[in-house]
Protein backbone atom coordinates (compact mmCIF):
# COMPACT_ATOMS: atom_id res chain seq x y z
CA UNK A 1 0.00 0.00 0.00
CA UNK A 2 1.78 3.03 -0.98
CA UNK A 3 1.35 5.81 1.24
CA UNK A 4 -0.59 8.99 -1.27
CA UNK A 5 0.18 11.69 1.36
CA UNK A 6 4.15 11.18 0.69
CA UNK A 7 3.67 10.66 -3.02
CA UNK A 8 1.99 14.24 -2.57
CA UNK A 9 4.76 15.77 -0.67
CA UNK A 10 6.85 14.40 -3.63
CA UNK A 11 4.78 16.38 -6.15
CA UNK A 12 4.78 19.36 -4.59
CA UNK A 13 8.25 19.78 -3.78
CA UNK A 14 9.10 18.72 -7.70
CA UNK A 15 6.50 21.52 -8.87
CA UNK A 16 7.98 23.82 -7.02
CA UNK A 17 11.41 23.18 -7.67
CA UNK A 18 11.00 23.45 -11.38
CA UNK A 19 9.67 26.78 -11.45
CA UNK A 20 12.61 28.14 -9.70
CA UNK A 21 14.56 26.38 -11.70
CA UNK A 22 12.80 28.09 -14.52
CA UNK A 23 12.36 31.60 -12.97
CA UNK A 24 16.21 31.78 -12.11
CA UNK A 25 17.27 31.00 -15.86
CA UNK A 26 14.34 32.96 -17.69
CA UNK A 27 16.00 36.26 -17.67
CA UNK A 28 19.72 35.03 -18.14
CA UNK A 29 21.54 37.40 -20.83
CA UNK A 30 23.25 35.17 -23.60
CA UNK A 31 26.20 35.90 -22.57
CA UNK A 32 26.22 33.98 -19.39
CA UNK A 33 24.61 30.79 -21.21
CA UNK A 34 27.58 29.06 -20.83
CA UNK A 35 28.92 29.61 -17.31
CA UNK A 36 25.03 28.86 -15.99
CA UNK A 37 25.07 25.80 -18.15
CA UNK A 38 28.56 24.65 -16.31
CA UNK A 39 26.90 26.38 -13.12
CA UNK A 40 24.04 23.84 -13.11
CA UNK A 41 26.03 21.09 -14.14
CA UNK A 42 27.68 21.86 -10.76
CA UNK A 43 24.42 21.96 -8.78
CA UNK A 44 23.54 18.78 -10.25
CA UNK A 45 26.90 17.02 -8.78
CA UNK A 46 25.02 16.66 -5.64
CA UNK A 47 24.61 13.03 -6.61
CA UNK A 48 27.45 12.80 -4.78
CA UNK A 49 25.22 12.80 -1.88
CA UNK A 50 23.64 9.70 -3.12
CA UNK A 51 25.80 8.55 -4.44
CA UNK A 52 27.53 7.86 -0.57
CA UNK A 53 24.75 6.74 1.00
CA UNK A 54 24.43 4.12 -1.82
CA UNK A 55 27.62 3.24 -1.32
CA UNK A 56 27.03 3.33 2.54
CA UNK A 57 23.87 1.03 2.27
CA UNK A 58 25.26 -1.63 -0.01
CA UNK A 59 26.29 -4.77 1.28
CA UNK A 60 27.31 -7.31 -1.50
CA UNK A 61 30.41 -6.81 -3.36
CA UNK A 62 28.75 -6.12 -6.70
CA UNK A 63 26.53 -2.71 -4.42
CA UNK A 64 29.71 -1.63 -3.07
CA UNK A 65 31.53 -1.71 -6.69
CA UNK A 66 28.74 -0.25 -8.52
CA UNK A 67 28.25 2.24 -5.45
CA UNK A 68 31.81 3.19 -5.09
CA UNK A 69 31.82 4.16 -8.99
CA UNK A 70 29.06 6.11 -8.07
CA UNK A 71 31.25 7.88 -5.99
CA UNK A 72 33.91 8.44 -8.17
CA UNK A 73 31.99 9.89 -11.13
CA UNK A 74 29.99 12.11 -8.38
CA UNK A 75 32.86 13.72 -7.10
CA UNK A 76 34.83 14.02 -10.22
CA UNK A 77 31.44 16.22 -11.33
CA UNK A 78 31.67 18.37 -8.06
CA UNK A 79 35.14 19.03 -8.69
CA UNK A 80 35.42 19.33 -12.62
CA UNK A 81 31.80 21.01 -12.29
CA UNK A 82 33.39 23.71 -9.74
CA UNK A 83 36.60 24.15 -11.41
CA UNK A 84 34.84 24.51 -15.00
CA UNK A 85 32.78 27.09 -13.77
CA UNK A 86 35.37 29.33 -11.47
CA UNK A 87 37.22 29.21 -14.56
CA UNK A 88 35.00 30.75 -17.07
CA UNK A 89 33.26 33.15 -14.27
CA UNK A 90 37.02 34.25 -13.67
CA UNK A 91 36.81 35.90 -16.69
CA UNK A 92 34.28 37.92 -15.75
CA UNK A 93 35.48 39.88 -12.54
CA UNK A 94 37.23 42.50 -13.53
CA UNK A 95 38.94 43.80 -10.40
CA UNK A 96 40.98 40.13 -9.81
CA UNK A 97 41.65 39.47 -13.60
CA UNK A 98 45.31 38.64 -14.71
CA UNK A 99 46.36 40.36 -17.40
CA UNK A 100 45.33 38.39 -20.41
CA UNK A 101 47.94 35.99 -21.57
CA UNK A 102 50.48 36.72 -24.33
CA UNK A 103 51.34 33.60 -26.21
CA UNK B 1 20.99 12.36 23.79
CA UNK B 2 22.34 14.43 20.55
CA UNK B 3 21.61 12.65 17.38
CA UNK B 4 24.03 14.16 14.67
CA UNK B 5 22.25 12.74 12.08
CA UNK B 6 19.29 15.43 12.94
CA UNK B 7 21.59 17.82 11.27
CA UNK B 8 21.40 16.72 8.07
CA UNK B 9 17.82 17.63 6.97
CA UNK B 10 18.24 21.84 8.23
CA UNK B 11 21.85 21.50 6.74
CA UNK B 12 20.61 20.10 3.15
CA UNK B 13 17.82 23.08 3.05
CA UNK B 14 20.52 25.43 3.60
CA UNK B 15 21.75 23.36 1.09
CA UNK B 16 19.23 24.44 -1.87
CA UNK B 17 18.94 27.62 -0.21
CA UNK B 18 22.47 28.13 -1.15
CA UNK B 19 22.32 26.39 -4.53
CA UNK B 20 19.50 28.80 -5.60
CA UNK B 21 20.74 32.23 -4.37
CA UNK B 22 24.30 30.97 -6.08
CA UNK B 23 22.34 30.45 -9.33
CA UNK B 24 20.68 33.62 -9.51
CA UNK B 25 23.70 35.42 -8.70
CA UNK B 26 25.58 33.59 -11.84
CA UNK B 27 22.38 34.75 -14.06
CA UNK B 28 24.01 38.47 -13.58
CA UNK B 29 26.89 39.55 -14.87
CA UNK B 30 28.30 41.58 -11.88
CA UNK B 31 27.94 38.97 -9.36
CA UNK B 32 28.13 35.61 -11.36
CA UNK B 33 31.44 34.76 -10.07
CA UNK B 34 30.32 34.62 -6.17
CA UNK B 35 27.84 32.64 -7.14
CA UNK B 36 29.48 29.64 -7.82
CA UNK B 37 31.11 30.17 -4.96
CA UNK B 38 27.90 30.06 -2.89
CA UNK B 39 27.19 26.81 -4.34
CA UNK B 40 30.26 25.38 -3.87
CA UNK B 41 30.18 26.53 -0.31
CA UNK B 42 26.67 24.81 -0.10
CA UNK B 43 27.99 21.52 -1.53
CA UNK B 44 30.76 20.82 0.62
CA UNK B 45 28.30 21.23 3.89
CA UNK B 46 25.77 18.97 2.30
CA UNK B 47 28.91 16.82 1.44
CA UNK B 48 30.32 16.85 5.04
CA UNK B 49 26.90 16.01 6.69
CA UNK B 50 25.98 13.03 4.35
CA UNK B 51 28.66 11.18 6.17
CA UNK B 52 26.43 11.10 9.37
CA UNK B 53 23.51 9.29 7.84
CA UNK B 54 22.18 6.59 10.30
CA UNK B 55 23.10 2.90 9.37
CA UNK B 56 26.05 3.68 6.75
CA UNK B 57 29.05 1.66 6.38
CA UNK B 58 31.84 1.43 3.47
CA UNK B 59 33.34 4.65 4.80
CA UNK B 60 36.86 4.25 3.77
CA UNK B 61 35.59 2.88 0.22
CA UNK B 62 33.53 6.52 0.33
CA UNK B 63 36.53 8.13 1.16
CA UNK B 64 38.54 6.99 -1.15
CA UNK B 65 36.16 7.96 -4.13
CA UNK B 66 35.68 11.15 -3.69
CA UNK B 67 39.36 11.32 -3.11
CA UNK B 68 40.10 9.42 -6.68
CA UNK B 69 36.98 11.28 -8.32
CA UNK B 70 37.48 14.73 -6.90
CA UNK B 71 40.98 14.66 -7.38
CA UNK B 72 40.92 13.56 -10.83
CA UNK B 73 37.92 16.09 -11.62
CA UNK B 74 40.12 19.20 -10.39
CA UNK B 75 43.35 18.18 -11.88
CA UNK B 76 41.68 17.70 -15.34
CA UNK B 77 39.80 20.75 -15.37
CA UNK B 78 42.34 22.80 -13.89
CA UNK B 79 45.20 21.82 -17.05
CA UNK B 80 42.62 22.10 -19.87
CA UNK B 81 42.96 24.94 -21.78
CA UNK B 82 40.06 27.51 -22.16
CA UNK B 83 39.18 26.50 -25.59
CA UNK B 84 38.41 22.93 -24.08
CA UNK B 85 35.59 24.14 -21.68
CA UNK B 86 32.78 23.02 -23.70
CA UNK B 87 33.68 19.56 -23.68
CA UNK B 88 34.69 19.84 -20.55
CA UNK B 89 31.27 20.43 -19.21
CA UNK B 90 30.00 17.64 -21.80
CA UNK B 91 32.26 14.72 -19.69
CA UNK B 92 31.82 16.65 -16.38
CA UNK B 93 27.88 15.95 -17.02
CA UNK B 94 28.12 12.45 -18.31
CA UNK B 95 29.80 11.81 -14.83
CA UNK B 96 27.25 13.19 -13.51
CA UNK B 97 24.83 10.87 -15.17
CA UNK B 98 27.15 7.96 -14.65
CA UNK B 99 26.81 8.57 -11.17
CA UNK B 100 23.23 8.79 -11.20
CA UNK B 101 22.93 5.33 -13.19
CA UNK B 102 25.16 3.61 -10.59
CA UNK B 103 22.83 4.86 -8.01
CA UNK B 104 19.71 3.43 -9.70
CA UNK B 105 21.76 0.32 -9.88
CA UNK B 106 22.49 -0.17 -6.78
CA UNK B 107 18.93 0.58 -5.32
CA UNK B 108 17.74 -1.81 -7.77
CA UNK B 109 19.83 -4.58 -6.52
CA UNK B 110 18.88 -3.48 -3.16
CA UNK B 111 15.38 -3.02 -2.64
CA UNK B 112 12.15 -4.51 -3.79
CA UNK B 113 9.45 -1.91 -3.36
CA UNK B 114 7.70 -1.44 -6.75
CA UNK B 115 7.26 2.10 -6.63
CA UNK B 116 10.90 3.01 -5.21
CA UNK B 117 11.99 1.29 -7.82
CA UNK B 118 9.78 2.41 -10.79
CA UNK B 119 11.10 5.52 -10.19
CA UNK B 120 14.97 4.60 -10.12
CA UNK B 121 14.70 2.49 -13.68
CA UNK B 122 13.63 6.25 -15.10
CA UNK B 123 16.74 7.78 -13.21
CA UNK B 124 18.49 4.94 -14.26
CA UNK B 125 17.69 5.09 -17.86
CA UNK B 126 17.78 8.77 -18.25
CA UNK B 127 21.23 8.75 -16.64
CA UNK B 128 22.95 6.29 -18.39
CA UNK B 129 21.39 8.01 -21.50
CA UNK B 130 23.02 11.10 -20.59
CA UNK B 131 26.35 9.37 -19.57
CA UNK B 132 26.74 7.71 -22.65
CA UNK B 133 25.61 11.19 -25.09
CA UNK B 134 27.79 12.90 -23.07
CA UNK B 135 30.78 10.77 -23.50
CA UNK B 136 29.79 10.79 -27.68
CA UNK B 137 29.72 14.93 -27.42
CA UNK B 138 33.26 14.85 -25.51
CA UNK B 139 34.61 12.81 -28.00
CA UNK B 140 33.07 14.63 -31.22
CA UNK B 141 34.28 17.85 -29.71
CA UNK B 142 37.89 16.98 -28.29
CA UNK B 143 38.20 15.76 -31.82
CA UNK B 144 38.27 12.01 -31.02
CA UNK B 145 35.51 11.11 -33.15
CA UNK B 146 34.38 12.82 -36.52
CA UNK B 147 32.39 15.77 -35.95
CA UNK B 148 30.15 14.75 -39.29
CA UNK B 149 26.81 13.17 -38.68
CA UNK B 150 27.43 9.31 -38.98
CA UNK B 151 24.10 8.76 -40.36
CA UNK B 152 22.58 5.30 -41.96
CA UNK B 153 19.49 4.37 -43.46
CA UNK B 154 16.55 3.43 -40.66
CA UNK B 155 18.86 5.06 -38.06
CA UNK B 156 15.93 6.52 -36.39
CA UNK B 157 14.11 3.07 -36.14
CA UNK B 158 16.56 1.90 -34.93
CA UNK B 159 17.60 3.95 -32.39
CA UNK B 160 13.58 3.88 -31.28
CA UNK B 161 13.43 0.39 -31.07
CA UNK B 162 16.56 0.01 -28.88
CA UNK B 163 15.10 3.02 -26.50
CA UNK B 164 11.77 0.67 -26.63
CA UNK B 165 13.35 -2.42 -25.70
CA UNK B 166 15.86 -0.50 -23.04
CA UNK B 167 12.23 0.41 -21.59
CA UNK B 168 10.92 -3.19 -21.82
CA UNK B 169 13.54 -4.15 -19.90
CA UNK B 170 13.18 -1.52 -17.10
CA UNK B 171 9.77 -2.94 -16.45
CA UNK B 172 10.88 -6.47 -16.54
CA UNK B 173 13.15 -5.12 -13.91
CA UNK B 174 10.31 -3.61 -11.96
CA UNK B 175 8.14 -6.91 -12.28
CA UNK B 176 10.49 -9.79 -11.53
CA UNK B 177 9.82 -10.08 -8.23
CA UNK B 178 6.56 -11.19 -9.76
CA UNK B 179 7.01 -14.42 -10.85
CA UNK B 180 9.31 -14.20 -13.64
CA UNK B 181 12.09 -16.66 -14.05
CA UNK B 182 14.73 -14.36 -14.91
CA UNK B 183 17.05 -12.70 -12.38
CA UNK B 184 17.49 -8.93 -11.52
CA UNK B 185 21.79 -9.57 -12.09
CA UNK B 186 20.85 -10.74 -15.34
CA UNK B 187 18.11 -8.01 -16.51
CA UNK B 188 19.31 -5.42 -14.75
CA UNK B 189 23.23 -4.64 -17.04
CA UNK B 190 20.77 -6.01 -20.20
CA UNK B 191 18.65 -2.82 -19.22
CA UNK B 192 21.59 -0.46 -18.70
CA UNK B 193 23.58 -2.13 -21.65
CA UNK B 194 20.42 -1.21 -24.05
CA UNK B 195 20.25 2.90 -22.28
CA UNK B 196 24.00 3.22 -22.98
CA UNK B 197 23.54 1.78 -26.68
CA UNK B 198 20.72 4.25 -27.03
CA UNK B 199 22.65 7.44 -25.90
CA UNK B 200 25.48 6.20 -28.04
CA UNK B 201 23.62 5.80 -30.83
CA UNK B 202 21.47 9.14 -30.39
CA UNK B 203 24.36 10.99 -30.27
CA UNK B 204 26.36 9.59 -33.20
CA UNK B 205 24.25 11.32 -36.03
CA UNK B 206 24.34 15.00 -34.37
CA UNK B 207 27.09 17.35 -35.75
CA UNK B 208 29.56 19.42 -33.58
CA UNK B 209 27.71 22.55 -34.35
CA UNK B 210 25.02 21.17 -32.86
CA UNK B 211 26.71 19.64 -29.56
CA UNK B 212 26.23 23.00 -27.18
CA UNK B 213 22.19 22.22 -27.43
CA UNK B 214 23.16 18.48 -27.18
CA UNK B 215 25.01 18.95 -24.09
CA UNK B 216 22.48 21.61 -22.59
CA UNK B 217 20.31 18.43 -22.89
CA UNK B 218 21.75 16.26 -20.90
CA UNK B 219 22.92 18.30 -18.89
CA UNK B 220 18.54 18.53 -17.95
CA UNK B 221 18.42 15.17 -18.68
CA UNK B 222 21.27 14.50 -15.62
CA UNK B 223 19.58 16.55 -13.43
CA UNK B 224 16.28 15.21 -14.10
CA UNK B 225 18.26 11.48 -13.63
CA UNK B 226 19.50 12.94 -10.08
CA UNK B 227 16.25 14.07 -8.75
CA UNK B 228 14.36 10.54 -9.74
CA UNK B 229 16.90 9.08 -8.06
CA UNK B 230 16.37 11.02 -5.02
CA UNK B 231 13.44 9.25 -4.45
CA UNK B 232 15.02 5.98 -4.71
CA UNK B 233 15.99 5.58 -1.56
CA UNK B 234 13.72 4.24 1.44
CA UNK B 235 13.49 7.94 3.16
CA UNK B 236 14.08 10.65 0.29
CA UNK B 237 16.65 12.44 -0.38
CA UNK B 238 15.23 16.04 -1.00
CA UNK B 239 18.15 17.59 -1.47
CA UNK B 240 18.59 15.05 -4.49
CA UNK B 241 15.03 15.98 -5.40
CA UNK B 242 15.03 19.42 -5.43
CA UNK B 243 18.62 20.53 -6.99
CA UNK B 244 18.19 18.05 -9.81
CA UNK B 245 14.56 19.53 -10.75
CA UNK B 246 15.96 22.68 -10.90
CA UNK B 247 18.28 22.07 -12.63
CA UNK B 248 16.18 19.73 -14.82
CA UNK B 249 13.67 22.80 -15.16
CA UNK B 250 16.55 25.03 -15.61
CA UNK B 251 18.39 23.00 -18.09
CA UNK B 252 15.41 22.71 -20.34
CA UNK B 253 14.91 26.35 -20.59
CA UNK B 254 18.42 26.65 -21.52
CA UNK B 255 18.21 24.12 -23.84
CA UNK B 256 14.98 25.79 -25.66
CA UNK B 257 16.86 29.21 -25.51
CA UNK B 258 20.07 27.92 -26.84
CA UNK B 259 18.11 26.13 -29.85
CA UNK B 260 16.32 29.16 -30.45
CA UNK B 261 19.22 31.55 -30.69
CA UNK B 262 20.20 29.40 -33.78
CA UNK B 263 16.04 29.06 -35.23
CA UNK B 264 16.13 25.39 -35.08
CA UNK B 265 13.55 23.37 -33.31
CA UNK B 266 15.05 20.71 -30.45
CA UNK B 267 13.67 17.83 -32.91
CA UNK B 268 15.55 19.13 -35.96
CA UNK B 269 19.00 19.45 -33.63
CA UNK B 270 18.15 15.83 -32.26
CA UNK B 271 16.75 13.74 -35.94
CA UNK B 272 17.97 16.56 -38.45
CA UNK B 273 21.24 14.75 -39.01
CA UNK B 274 22.48 18.62 -39.83
CA UNK B 275 25.42 19.03 -42.03
CA UNK B 276 25.02 16.00 -43.43
CA UNK B 277 23.79 16.46 -46.68
CA UNK B 278 25.70 18.33 -49.34
CA UNK B 279 23.12 21.19 -50.72
CA UNK B 280 23.17 20.11 -54.40
CA UNK B 281 21.66 22.37 -57.61
CA UNK B 282 23.11 26.03 -56.03
CA UNK B 283 26.69 26.82 -57.71
CA UNK B 284 28.54 29.69 -56.28
CA UNK B 285 29.62 32.45 -58.59
CA UNK B 286 32.81 34.47 -58.71
CA UNK B 287 36.25 33.34 -56.86
CA UNK B 288 37.57 33.60 -53.08
CA UNK B 289 40.21 36.77 -53.70
CA UNK B 290 43.05 36.75 -51.02
CA UNK B 291 44.61 39.91 -49.64
CA UNK B 292 47.58 40.42 -48.17
CA UNK B 293 47.94 41.70 -44.36
CA UNK B 294 49.83 45.28 -45.59
CA UNK B 295 46.64 45.82 -47.37
CA UNK B 296 44.18 45.02 -45.20
CA UNK B 297 46.26 47.48 -42.57
CA UNK B 298 45.84 50.29 -44.99
CA UNK B 299 41.98 49.89 -45.31
CA UNK B 300 41.89 50.05 -42.10
CA UNK B 301 44.11 52.68 -40.86
CA UNK B 302 41.36 54.91 -43.19
CA UNK B 303 38.34 53.43 -41.97
CA UNK B 304 36.27 55.85 -39.70
CA UNK B 305 34.12 51.95 -38.16
CA UNK B 306 35.39 48.79 -37.97
CA UNK B 307 33.15 45.67 -37.03
CA UNK B 308 35.06 42.64 -35.61
CA UNK B 309 32.93 39.44 -35.90
CA UNK B 310 34.84 36.30 -34.34
CA UNK B 311 34.06 32.75 -34.56
CA UNK B 312 35.27 29.48 -33.31
CA UNK B 313 38.72 30.02 -35.33
CA UNK B 314 39.30 32.62 -33.10
CA UNK B 315 38.98 30.30 -30.14
CA UNK B 316 41.32 27.65 -31.72
CA UNK B 317 43.95 30.25 -32.47
CA UNK B 318 43.80 31.75 -29.15
CA UNK B 319 43.69 34.80 -31.12
CA UNK B 320 41.49 36.80 -28.74
CA UNK B 321 44.58 38.58 -27.34
CA UNK B 322 46.55 40.09 -30.47
CA UNK B 323 42.52 41.23 -31.00
CA UNK B 324 42.44 42.92 -28.59
CA UNK B 325 45.80 44.45 -29.33
CA UNK B 326 44.45 45.01 -32.68
CA UNK B 327 41.56 46.76 -31.48
CA UNK B 328 43.51 49.40 -28.72
CA UNK B 329 45.68 50.39 -32.09
CA UNK B 330 42.87 50.74 -33.84
CA UNK B 331 41.22 52.93 -31.24
CA UNK B 332 44.18 55.19 -30.84
CA UNK B 333 44.10 55.67 -34.36
CA UNK B 334 40.50 57.05 -33.99
CA UNK B 335 38.64 54.20 -35.31
CA UNK B 336 35.80 53.19 -34.02
CA UNK B 337 35.70 49.37 -33.30
CA UNK B 338 32.59 47.19 -32.14
CA UNK B 339 32.37 43.26 -31.85
CA UNK B 340 29.77 41.73 -33.65
CA UNK B 341 28.86 38.49 -31.59
CA UNK B 342 26.55 35.63 -33.11
CA UNK B 343 24.89 33.66 -29.97
CA UNK B 344 25.84 30.88 -31.06
CA UNK B 345 29.67 32.35 -32.54
CA UNK B 346 31.86 29.37 -31.61
CA UNK B 347 31.30 26.00 -29.48
CA UNK B 348 28.53 27.47 -26.78
CA UNK B 349 26.45 30.36 -26.30
CA UNK B 350 28.88 33.11 -24.83
CA UNK B 351 31.79 31.37 -25.76
CA UNK B 352 33.20 34.72 -27.70
CA UNK B 353 31.72 36.69 -24.87
CA UNK B 354 34.27 34.73 -22.33
CA UNK B 355 37.39 35.05 -24.75
CA UNK B 356 37.11 38.36 -25.25
CA UNK B 357 36.16 39.14 -21.25
CA UNK B 358 39.36 37.25 -21.12
CA UNK B 359 41.63 39.39 -23.62
CA UNK B 360 39.91 42.36 -21.48
CA UNK B 361 37.70 43.78 -24.36
CA UNK B 362 35.08 45.68 -22.27
CA UNK B 363 31.59 44.93 -22.58
CA UNK B 364 29.98 47.71 -24.16
CA UNK B 365 32.08 47.00 -27.26
CA UNK B 366 30.47 43.91 -27.84
CA UNK B 367 27.17 43.95 -29.21
CA UNK B 368 24.43 40.95 -30.00
CA UNK B 369 23.59 40.49 -33.65
CA UNK B 370 19.84 42.49 -33.21
CA UNK B 371 22.19 45.62 -32.28
CA UNK B 372 24.53 45.64 -34.67
CA UNK B 373 22.33 44.03 -37.92
CA UNK B 374 21.34 47.41 -38.84
CA UNK B 375 24.72 49.10 -38.29
CA UNK B 376 26.53 46.77 -41.21
CA UNK B 377 25.54 49.01 -44.08
CA UNK B 378 27.46 52.08 -42.46
CA UNK B 379 30.41 50.20 -41.23
CA UNK B 380 33.62 50.05 -43.48
CA UNK B 381 35.28 47.13 -42.72
CA UNK B 382 34.13 44.05 -40.91
CA UNK B 383 36.64 42.03 -39.77
CA UNK B 384 35.67 38.12 -39.95
CA UNK B 385 38.31 36.16 -37.82
CA UNK B 386 37.43 32.37 -37.54
CA UNK B 387 33.79 32.33 -38.31
CA UNK B 388 32.09 30.88 -40.94
CA UNK B 389 28.17 29.52 -40.70
CA UNK B 390 27.22 32.44 -38.32
CA UNK B 391 28.06 35.19 -41.23
CA UNK B 392 26.97 32.85 -44.50
CA UNK B 393 24.08 35.16 -46.39
CA UNK B 394 23.15 31.14 -48.01
CA UNK B 395 20.97 31.24 -44.37
CA UNK B 396 18.68 33.56 -46.46
CA UNK B 397 18.25 31.57 -49.70
CA UNK B 398 15.42 29.23 -49.29
CA UNK B 399 16.15 25.49 -49.83
CA UNK B 400 19.83 25.84 -48.39
CA UNK B 401 20.51 23.68 -45.21
CA UNK B 402 21.08 26.82 -43.64
CA UNK B 403 17.55 28.58 -44.26
CA UNK B 404 15.97 30.52 -41.45
CA UNK B 405 19.10 30.61 -39.31
CA UNK B 406 19.37 34.44 -38.22
CA UNK B 407 22.82 35.28 -39.01
CA UNK B 408 24.97 38.53 -39.02
CA UNK B 409 24.86 40.08 -41.97
CA UNK B 410 28.23 41.45 -42.49
CA UNK B 411 27.83 40.96 -46.31
CA UNK B 412 26.33 44.68 -46.40
CA UNK B 413 29.61 46.20 -45.24
CA UNK B 414 31.79 48.05 -47.53
CA UNK B 415 34.45 45.53 -47.34
CA UNK B 416 34.63 42.44 -45.92
CA UNK B 417 38.03 40.80 -44.82
CA UNK B 418 37.68 37.05 -44.10
CA UNK B 419 40.54 35.80 -41.83
CA UNK B 420 40.68 31.99 -42.48
CA UNK B 421 42.82 29.32 -42.27
CA UNK B 422 42.62 27.64 -45.18
CA UNK B 423 39.80 27.05 -48.20
CA UNK B 424 38.02 24.58 -45.99
CA UNK B 425 33.78 25.17 -45.17
CA UNK B 426 32.60 25.89 -42.19
CA UNK B 427 31.38 23.68 -39.59
CA UNK B 428 27.69 22.76 -41.07
CA UNK B 429 29.62 21.84 -44.27
CA UNK B 430 28.34 24.32 -46.26
CA UNK B 431 29.79 26.54 -48.98
CA UNK B 432 30.14 30.37 -47.45
CA UNK B 433 28.91 32.49 -50.42
CA UNK B 434 29.82 35.32 -48.89
CA UNK B 435 34.02 34.11 -49.32
CA UNK B 436 32.75 35.08 -53.41
CA UNK B 437 30.93 38.27 -53.06
CA UNK B 438 33.21 41.09 -54.81
CA UNK B 439 33.34 43.19 -51.59
CA UNK B 440 35.45 40.51 -50.06
CA UNK B 441 38.39 39.51 -49.54
CA UNK B 442 40.40 36.54 -48.12
CA UNK B 443 43.52 37.04 -45.47
CA UNK B 444 44.54 33.13 -45.12
CA UNK B 445 46.55 31.67 -42.30
CA UNK B 446 46.43 31.50 -38.45
CA UNK B 447 44.02 33.55 -36.90
CA UNK B 448 46.54 34.81 -34.67
CA UNK B 449 49.77 35.15 -36.81
CA UNK B 450 47.16 37.29 -39.26
CA UNK B 451 46.03 39.20 -36.18
CA UNK B 452 49.28 40.06 -35.28
CA UNK B 453 50.92 40.89 -38.72
CA UNK B 454 48.34 43.50 -39.34
CA UNK B 455 48.67 44.86 -36.08
CA UNK B 456 52.51 45.41 -37.12
CA UNK B 457 51.79 46.94 -40.31
CA UNK B 458 49.32 49.19 -38.81
CA UNK B 459 51.85 50.45 -35.89
CA UNK B 460 54.20 50.88 -39.09
CA UNK B 461 51.42 53.40 -40.96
Amino acid sequence: MIDLTSVWTAVYVAMLAAFTGYVVISRVPVLLHTPLMSGSNFVHGIVLVGAMVALGLAQTPTEQLIGFVAVVLGAANVTGGYVVTERILQMFDRSSRKPAKRA
Amino acid sequence: MLDLSQVIDPVYIATIFFFIIGLQRMSNPLTARSGIVWAGAAMLIATIVTFLTPSLSNFALMALGIVVGGGLGYVAAKRVAMTAMPQMVAIYNGMGGGAAASISAVELLRTTTASVSSLAVIGGLIGAVSFSGSVIAFLKLQGWIRQRPMTYPGQQVVNILILLLAAVFGLLVLWHPFALPLSVSLLLPLFFVLALGFGFLMTLPIGGADMPVVISLYNAFTGLAVGLDGFSFATPNYAMVVAGVIVGAAGSLLTLLMARAMNRSISNVLFGAFGATEETGTVVKGSMKPIEADDVAVMLAYASSVVIAPGYGMAVAQAQGKVKELTDVLESKGVTVKFAIHPVAGRMPGHMNVLLAEAGVPYDHLFDRDEINPAFPNTDVVLVIGANDVVNPAAHRQGSPLYGMPILDVEQAKNVIVLKRGQGKGFAGIENDLFYRDNARMLYGDAQESVSKLTHALKKL
